[in-house]
């Protein structure tokens, strides 16, 4: 077995188990959680509606938070439309995942790809060094929060060297890709990339909470 | 020949002559050890946790983005005053204890225990410099409550006897006198007859049923009595049948400002027993914004089960009486600027009654910019008020509501909220401001029409 048969393979299954694994164990170990009952006589119907509701409207910035915020929003919305687009969208990538599901779409054109991933490193870049040099960034930030940054990159990095071919072969390249993915996944759960999952719980019980009371959300 | 002064160290490494300044005071109640109260900290923190808040302390991505909603932080630029940073202690704690990874946090010592000296120090960002004003838990991206985390983080410092010495003896003193300000119900007495001469109002008192059961804060007892007479004046005139009585007047909720649930629910249940007692289907809060929500959003929860009335702030009663043409009141030729207390409005949700009330007065109302929802606090909620050693902070703070009142140019300040009137008052003085806080349920009692008073 290679190292393309291995990362294609038996570490891309062990990564997307853990991923499942992790993911399910942290979600389960949160929603287990005891609730108890609000009493309190409810202004507006909060449910599922409010949580839908502020999952939407908090992936946007309320007027007199936008000018303190830009800087850090923008480079967000780059990486992470960049993300979703060069994950999904990437014709290669809709072709693995046609593997998988059964299930194809179209993809953007391969320049196109290329150009957002670029982008998505940059703001990545641009995030790590508001990271490294503001105060308040400084003090709050931890290890999860770099090497989530690490494993984030590294995919990326990766997949813009494979067209490059100047050092490696194209068969190892995408090899140290696809084990950089792995790295992704097996972390994703663990850390703070469980925001992937966690948000739809954060933002929909505040949405709850704070619509049943009429209040600002 | 001098003496030099012994209570300070000198500074060596100061490039001039330079005493080192005094540590900050850290307050403690009762005799635990530390290993103990670190314990009871985290204990009372992680107690009541449930999926909203401990997805609370998973989902936060450290942006930072907090910071530049937080008055504290805003004014001091010092990043301790970061928001979440106020609960770092407790997230580090849930992460090694309780949450889903806490064995692996564990095995691999990837986060290290708190000490006794951190949580000295946290009692200065969770009491001296939150309001838990909620203006941070709206700028959040992934919508985490920090102000609500603050308060069950509060809950920890109160068990381990770790709240500011100021803060502590008033919340006790409310417990042990049912006021924290010492008023006992004869003195409340005193001042309701007192009010009710000076106005020449009637002021029912301990009336056996009614519909409505009025409130006071003591804040207003003390050193707003007008409120009382105002409130009369106001019930009055809409013809309703209400008292105060004696044995349920205070609104304010001390035990849940300083973090103790059993003191909170003491509280509540005082003034919830009172209204059922006397068959009331309605309960108006005063001019109080954590009234508000210790009775309106916590009540029921304190009682166990629905509450058997509707609860009020005076501003949403307001609101409903000049809607409904239960009370009518005369045009008022001003420009007014209206402070939203957080309580009432970003939390409570009551943002609107105000503005209702101020259309009906017919003045000029003049939106503060960043108002509303989005309003900059006092600088004295959540209790901050009452803790002498926060005042200078306090103070700073406050600057940011000056630019905010004085950029409308407005006749009058209006606030629906006692705490932020003696939160304004106090740094009115301080820096010999010109702007004095009015109340807005003064200014009606004050316009009321003829035949309705």
């Amino acid at each position: 077995m290679d190292l393309l048969e291995f990362a294609r393979g038996p570490a891309l299954q062990v990564a997307a188990y853990i991923l499942v694994g992790g993911t399910l164990w942290r979600l389960i170990g949160i929603i287990l959680l005891k609730e108890k009952p609000d009493f309190s006589e409810p202004r507006k119907s909060g449910g599922l509606p409010a949580a839908l509701k502020v999952i939407w409207t908090r992936a946007f910035t309320a007027d007199p938070f936008k000018k303190a915020t830009l800087y850090p929003k923008m480079m967000a919305y780059v990486m992470h439309i960049g993300l979703f687009a060069v994950i999904f969208l990437f014709t290669p990538h809709i072709v693995f995942f046609e593997g998988w599901t059964g299930f194809d779409w179209p993809g953007l054109p391969n320049n196109v790809i290329y150009l957002l991933g670029v982008a998505t490193v940059v703001s990545g870049i641009a995030l790590l060094v508001r990271r490294l040099t503001s105060p308040v960034l400084k003090l709050i930030s931890n290890f999860d929060d770099y090497f989530s940054w690490f494993v984030t990159m590294l995919p990326l990095v990766t997949g813009l060297l494979i067209p490059v071919r100047a050092l490696f072969r194209y068969e190892d390249l995408l090899a140290i890709h696809i084990l950089s993915v792995c790295l992704l996944l097996v972390w994703l759960p663990f850390g703070k990339l469980g925001h992937t999952f966690l948000v739809f719980i954060t933002r929909g019980t505040t949405g709850m909470v704070f619509e049943r009371r009429g209040a600002k959300t | 020949m001098t003496t030099v002064d012994g209570r300070h160290e000198l500074d060596r490494e100061a490039e001039r002559l330079a005493y080192k300044p005094p540590e900050i005071r850290h307050d403690k109640q009762g005799d635990l050890d530390s290993e103990e109260r670190i314990n009871k900290a985290m204990y009372n923190f992680v107690k009541n946790f449930n999926t909203q808040t401990a997805s609370y302390l998973d989902g936060c991505l450290h942006c930072g983005m907090c910071a530049d909603a937080c008055h504290f932080h805003v004014r001091t630029d010092d990043p301790r005053y970061t928001p979440i940073w106020k609960i770092e202690l407790f997230k580090r704690t849930y992460k090694r204890q309780v949450g889903p990874f806490a064995f692996f946090y564990r095995l691999l010592g990837l986060k290290r225990h708190v000490t006794i000296k951190d949580l000295e120090e946290w009692q200065h960002l969770l009491y001296d410099s939150c309001t838990v004003c909620g203006r941070c838990s709206l700028v959040c991206p992934m919508g985490i409550d920090i102000a609500g985390l603050v308060s069950m983080a509060r809950h920890g410092m109160f068990k381990a006897g770790l709240v500011p010495h100021e803060l502590h003896e008033t919340a006790k003193r409310a417990a042990e006198t049912g006021s924290p300000l010492g008023i006992t119900p004869e003195k409340f007495e005193e001042r309701v007859e007192w009010m009710a001469d000076e106005h020449e109002v009637d002021i029912p008192l301990n009336v056996e049923q009614a519909d409505v059961l009025a409130v006071m804060s003591s804040i207003e007892i003390q050193k707003y009595p007008e409120s009382i007479a105002a409130t009369a004046k106001i019930l009055n005139a809409a013809g309703e049948s209400w008292t105060f009585r004696t044995d349920g007047f205070e609104a304010t909720n001390f035990g849940m400002l300083s973090g103790n649930p059993e003191w909170q629910k003491e509280a509540s249940m005082k003034l919830i027993n009172t209204a059922i007692k006397i068959g009331a289907k309605t309960l108006v809060l005063p001019e109080c914004g954590h009234a508000y929500m210790a009775m309106r959003w916590m009540g029921a929860n304190m009682y166990g089960k629905p509450l058997p009335f509707k609860v009020l702030h005076i501003s949403e009663y307001l609101a409903d009486a000049l809607n409904t043409g239960k009370i009518k009141v005369g045009k008022v030729d001003k420009s007014v600027a209206y402070h939203d207390p957080c309580q009432v409005s970003r939390r409570g949700g009551a943002t609107q009654a105000a503005r209702d009330v101020l259309k009906h007065l017919g003045v000029d109302h003049r939106e503060m910019k960043n108002g509303g929802d989005y309003n900059w606090c006092c600088g004295g909620g959540g209790g901050v008020i009452t803790i002498k050693r926060a005042d200078k902070l306090r103070h700073r703070v406050f600057k940011l509501k000056m630019d905010q009142v004085e950029e409308t140019e407005a006749d009058e300040l209006l606030s629906s909220c006692a705490n932020c009137r003696q939160s304004f008052d106090d740094s009115q003085e301080h820096f010999s401001w010109d702007y004095k806080m009015g109340s807005l349920m003064e200014m009606v009692a004050e316009n009321l029409e003829e035949g309705t008073a």
